[in-house]
């Protein structure tokens, strides 16, 4: 495979490539779901192609193929440079790429087990287990249990000299419950929403969720929303959320703004731009002091860690809101450079038939001081919400609005009445700054967001968000119909 | 492109690995490109060749699938052993419908020559044009020109052989200035059909009115939909009730209700496969012949789209409408969704408006309760203030939360002109017109 590689680079730069890359990936995955006690699906795909991306008189060319034969190669290295010619019809400034990358090494995520040696039964025990003890609760209309496992090889060269390998394991699933009453419809997930929680491990991440052992407390709580009393309605007061939730919070008004291609207009027509506009840099108050954010791709179980992105940047960490500041942006190669800085690693590809786009690594809360049993003793009125059920946010990353699965009252500092259909929205800084504590590490998960869309040809993204439990004041709540 | 006669071939040798076991086989083929612009420049060009080959591999009622883009002999062996893994793996599927017999299909034209060859410079000249007539009036175009074409093929055991071809092409832009922007799109088989242009100056137009936005209190409104924003109420109800397995679970808006005068009058909505109008695909991934069927009918809601599997559960035949086995626990989806134009232009709406807003689209739309399909949302790219009758200044994004089966009984008024839209996953097409209703919610709004 090496040799395909090398063959492309070498042809691209006998076309007039001043730069080119290659990315070859071969993506085997396998996803098993169980509705009701019965296999609704059981899938093992696999996927390999490689893609050649150039740079030709300083415009982008890109061209993709599953045909990894030597003629192939040669007319996908032909067609980007084609591609690319005709992207210079229509150029602005030439690409700076800034200083050179000549990355080299191997990367394997750590597992202890391997999923792909786990037997199908196994799993299947697993995910029958978990639905029948969803079973046990009357009123469940809807079982759904599942488990996704993936196995991505990726290697990347460049016409600078880099040449990295590296081979990502992700294990992810979860169960999900769903009640109906009426017409009142309420479900709920575990460990995270829409019932699927995410890692970079091995089989050992899903035995440590204990799906059967939360089955009875998800199908529960969903039979028990369809008769708890409506979140209320057009009120302010203080949020707590979930780390779960929080998670989610974090990805849509921290992650996406702080992307340096959206900040540059390149995602102007689609995913849209944002609101943290460079001269902010240093300057604003995006967060209260106790808020920091972190961009990393070097945590554990992180969905954004890796050993290099897509461009061979090494993984590493950086601060993007420290003390509450805005400090930092998720950047590529070009938009650093543009920018005076250099990249911190945020290209990534989807796969072979993709270019690689900024995307978010691990993007996360650092955690607090508070104990969370404290925090919500310290809330004299309020709403703990989490599990994320509806999610919007505007094109410059300001107006929000959240839906969970689930939400309780807070009274005097006490967990009061189950509460359904809870929504909260804000202002994406108005709501950070409102931010007046941070659960401490003990409730500091890393969850997995394995669904974010960007790009076009779309591309879905899986991110890491680590996040524990945080309260906000002053929140609108409340917004149905 | 691997074409009719080669496809066989490819199916015939995925089912004799099966060796007697009964065994489906499907094939996407996708040879497309995309020119993406931002800053009136092309920042992004791509191009990708893939084959995506399905196998689902039955052992009486247990069911295993796989999926390989490997196209070698060894390639297909292993497809097919692991297809046959994951089956015996599985439990029995005691509602497992078994695999249709051999169908006659209808011929539908949906391959153009000039869409599947059309070349990146061809794209990136287009582009420059509306890039230049961007930066002549000092705004700043981006957006996405893309063509494809592709294949789909389905075979079974049965002696089911459907092969369809298909091209398709889509243009769209977003012109903005420093507080205003403007949008416009659309999607055709043929891309001669593409008034890239006339989109680029309707984009320009929309941007160059919206400068000095005004913010306004949220509440309930009065407006004027142009066709992009029925666009997301007819995909919204297809994704969260159209299919009969949102019905079956309880979650369709559809529950309770079929049979009802539920939306006004003026509305109704189909799904046709067959309509050159849309973007024709006579079968479905199961290789069951598409029909038409009415979802709403003057405003009366008939019933939801079938796959084979809840058709069975139901009683009922399946009309067609069976997803890519990788969608498959989303159940069965309307894929060519026609909504009927009435009688009003979109200037006769405003002109009829004495106090309301004036919406070209919506943006990051998503489900906040199913049984009234409730969405939450942004408008983007062109929202306008009508007083007395006429556009009278521009107003910020405002937030909605609205249930959309209410926002379809309120319709005062159908636009007369339909458009269509392709969307980005699947090719899920709609043919829509603009919309007048009253009642709408808005519950805020941006910076």
């Amino acid at each position: 495979m090496k040799e395909l590689i090398m063959r492309a680079l070498d042809h691209a730069q006998r076309q007039g490539a001043q730069y080119a890359d290659v990315r070859l990936i071969n993506n085997h995955t396998e996803s098993i779901s169980v509705k009701d006690g019965i296999i609704e699906g059981l899938n093992s795909s696999e996927s390999e192609g490689i893609g050649v991306r150039v740079l030709v008189n300083g415009a982008w060319g890109f061209a993709s193929s599953r045909n990894l034969t030597n003629d192939e190669v040669d007319i996908i290295t032909n067609q980007a440079i084609e591609i690319a010619h005709a992207s210079s019809l229509v150029s602005g400034d030439k690409v700076d790429l800034g200083p050179a990358v000549t990355s080299q090494g191997s990367y394997q995520t750590p597992v202890k087990i391997d999923p792909f040696s786990v037997s199908l039964e196994d799993k299947l025990t697993l995910l029958m287990s978990a639905d029948a003890e969803m079973a046990k609760v009357q009123g469940i209309r809807t079982r759904r249990s599942h488990a996704t496992i993936i196995k991505e090889d990726k290697l990347f060269s460049n016409t600078e000299g880099a040449f990295t390998e590296q081979t990502i394991y992700e294990t992810g699933g979860g169960i999900q419950a769903t009640a109906v009453g009426g017409s009142e419809v309420q479900v709920r997930s575990y460990p995270n929403a829409f019932a699927r929680q995410q890692v970079t491990a091995g089989w050992e991440a899903m035995l440590s969720w204990d799906l059967p052992g939360n089955g009875q407390r998800i199908a529960s709580e969903a039979v028990a929303l369809l008769t708890a009393d409506p979140c209320p309605s057009n009120i302010t007061t203080s949020l707590i959320l979930g780390g779960s939730q929080l998670a989610l919070q974090v990805h849509e008004s921290c992650g996406h703004p702080t992307e340096l291609d959206r900040v540059y207009g390149s995602e102007a027509a689609y995913a849209g731009t944002s609101f943290l506009t460079t001269e902010k840099l240093d300057t604003f108050q995006y967060g209260s002091p106790v808020v920091n954010l972190t961009a990393d791709s070097v945590r554990p179980y992180g969905l954004g860690t890796f050993g290099w992105d897509d461009e061979g940047i090494p993984a590493q960490s950086s601060p993007l809101v420290k003390d509450g500041l805005f400090v930092g942006y998720l950047m590529s190669r070009e938009t650093a450079s543009k920018l005076g800085r250099y990249s911190n690693g945020c290209m990534r590809a989807s796969g072979w038939n993709r270019i690689p786009i900024i995307r978010m690594v691990n993007i996360s809360l650092e955690p607090g001081t508070w104990k969370l049993d404290d925090l919500i003793a310290d809330t004299e009125d309020g709403i703990y919400m989490d599990s994320n059920r509806s999610w919007s946010i505007d094109d410059r990353r300001y107006n929000f609005q959240f839906g969970t699965e689930i939400g309780y009252e807070i009274k005097h500092g006490k967990k009061g009445r189950l509460l359904r259909n809870c929504t909260y929205t804000g202002i994406t800084p108005e709501f950070w700054n409102s931010c007046d504590a941070i659960c401490n590490a003990d409730h500091w998960v890393m969850w997995g967001t394995p669904n974010c869309g960007k790009g076009q040809p779309s591309q879905v993204a899986h991110t890491g968000h680590g996040a524990a439990p945080a309260r906000f004041r002053n929140v609108k709540i409340g917004v149905l119909k | 492109m691997i074409d009719e006669k080669a496809a066989h071939n490819l199916t015939d040798a995925i089912l004799k690995r099966c060796k007697g076991e009964p065994a489906e086989v499907t094939i996407l083929t996708n040879d497309s490109a995309l020119t993406r612009f931002a800053n009136n420049i092309i920042h992004q060009n791509v191009a990708e060749k893939d084959v995506e080959i399905t196998l689902r591999y039955f052992i009486g009622k247990q069911v295993g699938t796989a999926s390989t883009n490997h196209l070698d002999e060894a390639g297909l062996d292993a497809l097919v052993e692991r297809a046959k893994a994951n089956a015996k793996a599985s439990p029995e599927d005691p509602n497992y419908p078994g695999l249709p017999e051999p169908q006659a299909y209808q011929h539908v034209a949906a391959w153009d020559l000039h869409t599947a060859d059309y070349s990146a410079e061809n794209r990136a000249r287009a582009v420059g044009i509306v890039c230049q007539m961007a930066a002549e009036k000092g705004l700043n175009a981006s957006g996405a020109f893309s063509n494809g074409s592709g294949e789909l093929v389905v075979a079974n055991t049965q002696g089911v052989f459907a092969y369809h071809t298909q091209t398709s092409a889509d243009f769209q832009t977003v012109v903005m200035s420093d507080d205003s922007s403007g949008r416009a799109q659309e999607s055709a088989w043929r891309i001669d059909d593409l008034a890239v242009e006339a989109l680029g100056k309707d984009a320009i137009e929309t941007a160059q009115k919206g400068h000095n936005p005004v913010k306004i209190d949220p509440g309930e409104y009065s407006v004027v939909f142009e066709h992009y924003a029925t666009e997301d109420l007819l995909s919204s109800l297809n994704f969260y009730g159209m299919g009969a397995q949102a019905l079956q679970e309880g979650r369709s808006w559809m529950n309770d209700r079929i049979g009802n005068q539920v939306m006004s009058p003026m509305i109704s909505i189909w799904d046709d496969g067959l309509d050159v109008h849309g973007s024709p695909l006579p079968f479905d991934f199961e290789g069951v012949p598409k029909q038409r069927v009415d979802i709403v009918k003057d405003g009366v809601i008939m019933g939801p789209v079938y796959d084979r599997y809840t058709g069975a559960k139901m009683g009922k035949p399946s009309t067609g409408h069976a997803t890519p086995i990788g969608y498959r626990a989303f159940g069965p989806v309307a894929m060519n969704l026609f909504m009927a134009p009435g009688t009003s232009s979109v200037e006769e709406m405003i002109a009829s408006t004495q106090k309301g807003l004036y919406i070209n689209r919506f943006w990051y739309t998503r489900l906040v309760h199913p049984r009234d399909c409730v969405i939450t949302g942004m408008t983007r790219d062109g929202v306008f203030m009508i007083e007395n009758g006429e556009v009278t200044y521009p107003v910020k994004n405002l937030r909605y939360t609205m249930p959309y089966v209410t926002a379809l009984a309120n319709v005062d008024a159908v636009g007369k002109a339909t458009h269509l839209i392709i969307g980005e996953f699947g090719g899920f097409s709609t043919s829509i017109p603009a919309l007048k209703i009253h009642g709408f919610n808005f519950t805020g709004s941006t910076v």
